[in-house]
């Protein structure tokens, strides 16, 4: 009896211990950012700078970027950075979000199976690509989650005419590195942002089967969450983050980010 | 993924070499859902006391409630925890969302039916003379409940078991009240979720090894404790 009263008073103990130590933290931020930002290591990498800058820490959420603006707008967290221009737009103009800022971009590229039954290595436009996998009805994984590589997706679709209803068209439902895996698994064609096939490509079956379309362009901003709608959020240490993103300090190590000597984001602050 | 067993080896080094990232996000599951389930407890077991002793008008209607929160999918508890903390939410005030009390809270949702109806059961299997001999003895109601207690302790014991099992092994409800947030809610099954997406397998792996030893341990402890407290009765 003694014994388990001794381990519960531990446990109970520990559990506090753990909350103060939550709590005791002065100053945080919450930031909803997008898959392939943290799937690529990119944020890891950019918040070990900022620890040494800042005593604010960088609580980072990663999902889609449709859920990231709901979440901002909801005012669940301080600040988003996503990629999905029209949707960031409707965002701010609907007095959500203030201050954008544009950060980095990079492209999407397509990825698919080795063989590349489709022969989209062959066509020069992403359009012409995409019409390869229809017309020849290879699997096509799509992220299917309201995303910002989902948006440009259905985007290029849209292009072709219609939205595809050719049988391989698959959702997957799931982030940028779950559905790279699931067209690895299945041998089927996907779209990708540049810096998440750069980290996951050396664990794939896949190879990039057409890239520098500049329809492909992705770019990403930064937005603060508006406090005139969500009084609570942290705007000052939201805002002193936001600029050193923008800052030439930030924008630097944006652009040493490498994986496999490879530039994964372009910094793209004015 | 194309050698199975150099995975296998490089979690099990992580694990003993003591990563700090890797044991803290175990500290995460372990705090939250031990945390859940002492919350749980008691007014789980006194719930389940209740209804196995007590006849009230609309009892077979809780207990049919609470046989179907059984089956309740943990990710809809998430989402209706989700929107009940957002700040959106009716209890968006208390600014609760993406924290480990709302995880916390999810699996105190998800274990409370389970320790209500483990625990109704191993009432309903006890010997009623215990309670009748402890009540002519003289106790009074809330040391006849302890003494049933006691009498029934395994069977208890094995429902908390269970309970924890399932809570924290959960990832529905954790992953979307907590937010999978490094160093707060980042806890095992949100982890591996996570680093199965980026194509690393090692951490996934060592975390659920983490888990299974954890489920053999407790389960094994129980056995013994069973078997041994059987032993002793039948050797005095």
């Amino acid at each position: 009896m003694k014994h388990i009263q001794l381990l519960l008073m531990r446990t109970v103990l520990a559990m506090v211990l753990t909350f103060v130590s939550g709590m005791a933290l002065a100053d945080s931020i919450r930031f909803a950012t997008t898959t392939s930002t943290y799937n690529s290591g990119l944020l890891d990498y950019l918040l070990d700078h900022y620890a040494k800058v800042s005593e604010t820490e960088v609580q980072v959420i990663s999902v889609g970027t449709g859920k990231a603006l709901r979440m901002g707008e909801n005012g669940d967290v301080d600040l988003v950075m996503t990629h999905a221009p029209d949707a960031e737009a409707r965002f701010i103009g609907e007095g959500f979000g203030i201050e954008p800022r544009s950060v980095m971009y990079n492209d999407f590229v397509l990825v698919g199976p080795k063989e590349d039954a489709a022969h989209v290595s062959l066509a020069h436009t992403v359009t012409k690509g995409l019409s390869l996998i229809m017309a020849s009805n290879q699997r096509f994984i799509s992220r299917g989650d309201d995303s910002g590589t989902h948006k440009k997706e259905l985007q290029l679709w849209q292009h072709l005419g219609s939205l595809p209803t050719f049988a391989g068209y698959l959702e997957s439902g799931r982030g940028m590195g779950h559905s790279l895996q699931m067209a690895s698994e299945m041998g089927a064609y996907t779209m990708t942002d540049r810096g998440t096939w750069l980290a996951l490509k050396d664990k794939l079956e896949l190879r990039l089967v057409l890239e520098d379309d500049p329809q492909l362009l992705n770019p990403y901003q930064i937005i603060l969450v508006n406090p005139a709608r969500h009084p609570h959020v942290n705007v000052n240490s939201a805002r002193e983050f936001a600029q050193w993103m923008v800052s030439s300090a930030g924008q630097e190590i944006i652009g040493k980010f490498r994986i496999n000597d490879e530039v994964l984001f372009v910094p793209s602050a004015q | 993924m194309n050698d199975l067993w150099t995975t296998f080896s490089t979690a099990i080094a992580q694990l003993l070499s003591g990563d700090p990232e890797l044991w803290g996000i175990v500290g995460v599951s372990f705090s939250v859902s031990a945390s859940a389930l002492l919350i749980a407890l008691l007014p789980a077991l006194s719930a389940g006391f209740m209804l196995a002793y007590f006849r009230f008008p609309g009892r077979w209607i809780a207990i049919s409630v609470l046989n179907s929160l059984l089956a309740v999918p943990t990710v809809v508890v998430g989402l209706v925890l989700y929107m009940l903390l957002s700040r959106a939410g009716p209890l968006g005030d208390l600014n609760l969302l993406f924290t480990r009390p709302a995880m916390i809270i999810g699996q105190i949702l998800l274990c409370f039916p389970l320790l209500v109806a483990m625990s109704l059961s191993a009432f309903q299997a006890a010997d009623y003379r215990v309670l009748e001999t402890a009540k002519t003895l003289g106790a009074n109601p809330w040391q006849a409940f302890i003494t049933l207690l006691f009498e029934v302790r395994f069977a208890l014991l094995a429902a908390v078991v269970t309970a924890f099992g399932r809570i924290i092994a959960e990832v529905g409800s954790a992953m979307m009240v907590g937010g999978n947030i490094l160093h707060h809610t980042r806890n095992i099954t949100t982890a591996i979720a996570l680093e199965t997406g980026k194509g690393e397998f090692v951490q996934g792996v060592a975390l659920g090894i983490v888990l299974l030893v954890m489920a053999l341990v407790l389960n094994v402890s129980l056995g013994w404790m069973q078997s041994h407290s059987r032993v002793l009765r039948h050797g005095t």
